[in-house]
């Protein structure tokens, strides 16, 4: 009975958000029929068919062999790798960098409390488009002519377009190297499971870490010794105006990456403090009384707390930091963004592009969202 | 809604440039000589003269404009959506553009190509000697295409870096990211002179492209689309006949010449074929001057630009400019 009252008690509601969808769906709809009846009385081109024309668009850097002779689409997918790679890197860099920053600013050293508090109030309160002119003018005018390149370490060259490092090649005897890096992986995995299970069953475990690191450098390491065919370089060498041949970290790049960088990890580190001062300092007066180090409290008491506070927080840091990464194209960088502008101009069907940028961020970060959610309930604290 | 569409895109747009008494015209956000505004925030420029000379034929008034800079990426959109009622901004005239974007072009009023700008001391003559070379590039037009056509063609590999805005593009440049700087040579002409040591640098004398700029207007829009194009080709027409902004009431007054007569409204209907009056090419040459004048003024050899006419010169004189037989 209490079933079908419930359900007549609904109706009215149930009713009125039935009509507000239809509405929003009909107007979804009309839009679209109206944009393209328009475009068609207009003699515009629309549809994706274009994507499968040779675009003959430069691209610099690419992360797969890329040539000016590839189909718009595939150079569009060039683009979408780049703003891939550069919010992968940006979004574990910025996390180290935001989560030792928080840490700093609650530190009780007054010096290393006060510089993260200067960052963070900087960065945070400069837009970050500043920021990335600012970094990539920095980076263009400290680095040298490529015929003047600054030499850290030998076949490592830097100038002002970019820091060529020897290029690892892999030939067929690696196989065995990654076999060998395989295994370190499972046994380390076994002996760290193994060291705390003895923990939890005796209070005494044993070095698991130290050992598991060992085995990670030594067994491949070994393997190398006695293939040494499997790994050569290419070293990048000076030719005309530059360099050729070697691995290429383009200045773009470096400054796109850097100013994502400092720019988010000023806000994930403001999360982290908030999150490390939610919790109660009696928590931590009690570990310290329980004989605790320092260390310790940080790593069983405090940070287990903190990360259920923060993490929410930092989704939207995230988030942002790959809608953000389409700035790149103000400093030259080919992300997604700058190449669908140069498709644009060649083209000039602007609503399809536009259509694809929207499309392929929403889904880059409806996959963090989802993966961090589900983070955020597997730390969440449960109630018993 | 549909039915809304279709109305509002069968009016006529000069019908609407009348009755709201003012011209919306899309410019660049600032090339220097082509379209810019002056230290008094008035825009001035050879693309801003031809919005004028339209805006004096049809409203009497070349000050009846309201501007809408436009970036690179919008221009073709602008006017096709109807937000501009003309673009006058430094546009490639391409037959996509021309048969699959919804506009028009009217009339070729600069004859431009695409170039290389290097530093004089790199010791480069000939960009077929850019070979690994780093050019920098403003994204969102025909340029980056252009580029790696002339690699492949040439067999020659370039590195390009594209940047959202001239501005960074050209910094890139200075900083010595990039050996060179690449775009259509007159704008090369006029970022030139905001660098700090222009004599410094040269522009090499090949043209990899060709860049006939024309102002254009939406398609499907015959009367308006006319009405532009005679506007822009009674300029030239003028030059030709030395028709200019100082004598043009002496020349209609008193001039003999049936062709200026008939150009000037004194004889003949001319104002009819555009559903305009007799004296809008008079009106037009009293706001801008003749073609020639115009080009002086952005671009002539007391300007900092200097660039010269060239292909921009009268077909009597052995250029390409050509108009049409107003008759």
């Amino acid at each position: 009975m209490s079933s079908i009252a419930d359900i007549k008690s609904q109706l009215p509601m149930l009713l009125a958000q039935t009509v507000v969808i239809g509405v929003i769906l009909y107007c979804v709809l009309v839009l679209f029929h109206n944009t393209q009846a328009n475009l068609h009385a207009r003699n515009i081109a629309s549809g994706f068919g274009f994507m499968s024309v040779e675009g003959g668009l430069p691209i610099n850097d690419t992360l797969a062999s890329y040539d000016s002779s590839a189909s718009y689409g595939y150079a569009f997918f060039m683009g979408i790798l780049n703003t891939l790679f550069v919010s992968i890197l940006g979004i574990i860099f910025a996390t180290i960098l935001g989560v030792l920053v928080g840490c700093a600013r609650v530190s009780s050293n007054w010096l290393v409390s006060r510089v993260a508090t200067v960052y963070v109030e900087i960065l945070r309160n400069i837009p970050l488009l500043l920021t990335l002119f600012f970094t990539y003018s920095v980076v263009l005018s400290s680095l040298p002519q490529p015929r003047e390149s600054f030499v850290p370490l030998t076949n490592v060259f830097v100038n002002n377009r970019g820091a060529f490092l020897p290029r690892p090649e892999f030939h067929a005897d690696m196989i065995w190297v990654c076999m060998a890096m395989l295994g370190a992986g499972i046994l380390s995995w076994y002996l760290v499971r193994r060291s705390r299970k003895m923990r939890d069953e005796t209070g005494r475990g044993f070095y698991a870490g130290w050992m598991s690191l060992a085995l990670c450098i030594g067994l491949p390491g070994i393997t190398y010794l006695l293939a040494p065919a499997s790994l050569t370089f290419d070293y990048a060498e000076l030719h005309g105006f530059n360099f050729k041949g070697g691995m290429i970290l383009r200045p773009e790049f470096c400054a796109l990456l850097i100013g994502l960088v400092l720019y988010t990890g000023a806000f994930i580190a403001e999360n982290v403090r908030s999150g490390i001062q939610s919790v109660p300092v009696g928590q931590i007066d009690a570990a310290r009384a329980l004989g605790l180090k320092p260390r310790l409290v940080m790593s069983k008491v405090v940070l287990p707390q903190t990360l259920r506070v923060c993490i929410p927080a930092t989704i939207n840091d995230y988030t942002s930091l790959v809608k953000n990464s389409s700035l790149a194209v103000a400093i030259g960088y080919p992300d997604m963004v700058s190449v669908g502008g140069t498709i644009i101009g060649q083209n000039d069907q602007a609503i399809e592009i536009i259509g694809l940028w929207m499309a392929v961020y929403l889904t880059i970060n409806l996959v963090i969202s989802l993966g961090m959610n589900w983070f955020n309930a597997k730390v969440q604290m449960v109630e018993r | 809604m549909l039915a809304v569409a279709t109305t509002a895109m069968a009016a006529g747009m000069l019908e609407k440039v009348q009755k709201n008494g003012s011209l919306i015209l899309g410019v660049s956000e600032g090339v220097t000589g082509f379209s810019a505004p002056d230290s008094q925030g008035r825009w001035v420029g050879f693309d801003v003269d031809m919005g004028r000379a339209v805006a004096a034929a049809v409203l009497k008034n070349p000050e009846a404009i309201t501007f809408v800079p436009l970036a690179s990426k919008q221009k073709i959109v602008a006017v096709s959506s109807g937000q501009v009622d003309l673009v006058s901004r430094t546009t490639t005239w391409t037959m996509k553009r021309d048969c699959k974007q919804g506009v028009d072009f009217t009339a070729v009023v600069f004859y431009d190509g695409q170039g290389f700008m290097v530093k004089k001391s790199l010791g480069v003559k000939s960009a077929k000697e850019l070979a690994g070379a780093s050019v920098a590039v403003v994204s969102g037009t025909t340029s980056e295409l252009n580029v790696a056509d002339f690699a492949r063609l040439n067999h020659i590999k370039l590195e390009t870096v594209v940047f959202d805005s001239k501005k960074e593009a050209f910094n890139a440049y200075s900083a010595g990211r990039c050996d060179a700087f690449t775009t259509d040579v007159s704008q090369l002409a006029s970022l030139r002179t905001s660098a700090a040591d222009p004599q410094n640098h040269i522009i090499l004398p090949e043209l990899i492209s060709k860049e006939p700029l024309a102002p254009y207007v939406r398609h499907g829009d015959n009367q308006w689309k006319d009405l532009v194009t005679w506007v822009l080709y009674g300029l030239i027409e003028a030059e030709e006949k030395g028709i200019t902004q100082a004598n043009v009431l002496q020349m209609k007054a008193s001039s003999t010449d049936p062709v200026v007569r008939r150009m000037l409204g004194v004889s003949g209907d001319i104002g009819s074929f555009i559903n305009l009056d007799n004296d809008w090419l008079v009106r037009a040459i009293q706001a801008v001057g003749n073609y020639g004048e115009i080009y002086n003024r952005a671009f002539g050899p007391a300007t900092m630009l200097d660039i010269p006419r060239g292909r921009n010169a009268l077909w009597l004189d052995g250029g390409l400019l050509y108009a049409m037989p107003i008759r």
